[in-house]
């Protein structure tokens, strides 16, 4: 069952973080103050895919909920890095950034972490 | 300060508090959901009615702030920058299960959690000065 919420966290969680990142540059710098927080909620309705990502959030936000009640938090917390090395290669191919040779090299590490805490 | 400077100096700034936001939050939600009577399943209900014990409704409130930083974050600079600076806080992370949720962290899951930071740390070396806004790439494509 754990690894069950694991992929679905996972899963939902690189969705959400690459529709957001593309949809915020979009929407420009925000500030993080009161009414730039304002902001940024208007922002999230006005726009399908911040909607969307949103959606994707709440659903990795539960098997998250779900998942530490079953598992211990130093196994759930860093079993999720596995997105880092999902979205450095969504980073690359579907947001157009640049990915050199050191992030590459780091996304390897992450994994090889993440195999070891999961073990 | 360069202006460079220092929206580079507030983008740090800000990922200090994403973390710490995010790790608390964390904690404290963990900690909560563990003194629910029963295991939460696929019903909506059951995680509505989680939700109305304090220290899971304390750990969202954390929660919800390190989503909106983050987000203020991520429109300051690339994904490819905020991941790998936020994924420090994996190390505090199990120092915190470790010391306030008495979990066993043995020498296999600390080395774990120092590769994913030490991966982080490198890919954010690369990251820092091609993802910030004002600067062009500067690696190898």
């Amino acid at each position: 069952m754990k690894w069950l919420l694991l992929a679905l966290m996972v899963g939902t969680t690189v969705l959400g973080d690459v529709l957001q990142s593309h949809e915020m540059k979009r929407a420009g710098e925000q500030s993080v103050s009161a009414r730039g927080l304002v902001r940024i909620l208007r922002t999230i309705f006005g726009r399908r895919y911040l909607i969307l990502a949103v959606f994707f959030m709440a659903i990795s936000f539960f098997a998250f909920m779900a998942l530490v009640q079953i598992a211990p938090l130093s196994f759930a917390v860093p079993a999720s890095a596995a997105t880092f090395v999902l979205e450095t290669l969504l980073a690359r191919f579907a947001l157009h950034e640049h990915v050199c040779w050191r992030r590459a090299v780091g996304a390897l590490l992450v994994l090889a972490g993440v195999i070891l805490v999961a073990h | 300060m360069h202006p460079h400077s220092r929206t580079k100096t507030r983008a740090l700034a800000l990922s200090l508090l994403v973390i710490a936001l995010n790790n608390f939050g964390n904690l404290i939600l963990a900690y909560g959901m563990r003194q629910l009577p029963e295991t939460v399943s696929a019903n909506p209900l059951d995680y509505i009615r989680a939700m109305l014990h304090p220290f899971v409704a304390l750990g969202i409130v954390l929660l919800v702030g390190w989503l909106l930083t983050r987000m203020a974050l991520l429109s300051w600079a690339d994904l490819s920058f905020v991941l790998p600076v936020t994924a420090t806080g994996y190390v505090l992370n199990m120092a915190l299960s470790q010391t306030f949720l008495h979990e066993t962290v043995d020498a296999r899951m600390w080395t774990g959690a120092i590769l994913i930071t030490a991966g982080a740390a490198l890919a954010g070396s690369a990251s820092t000065k091609a993802s910030l806004p004002g600067r062009q790439e500067d690696g190898p494509r």
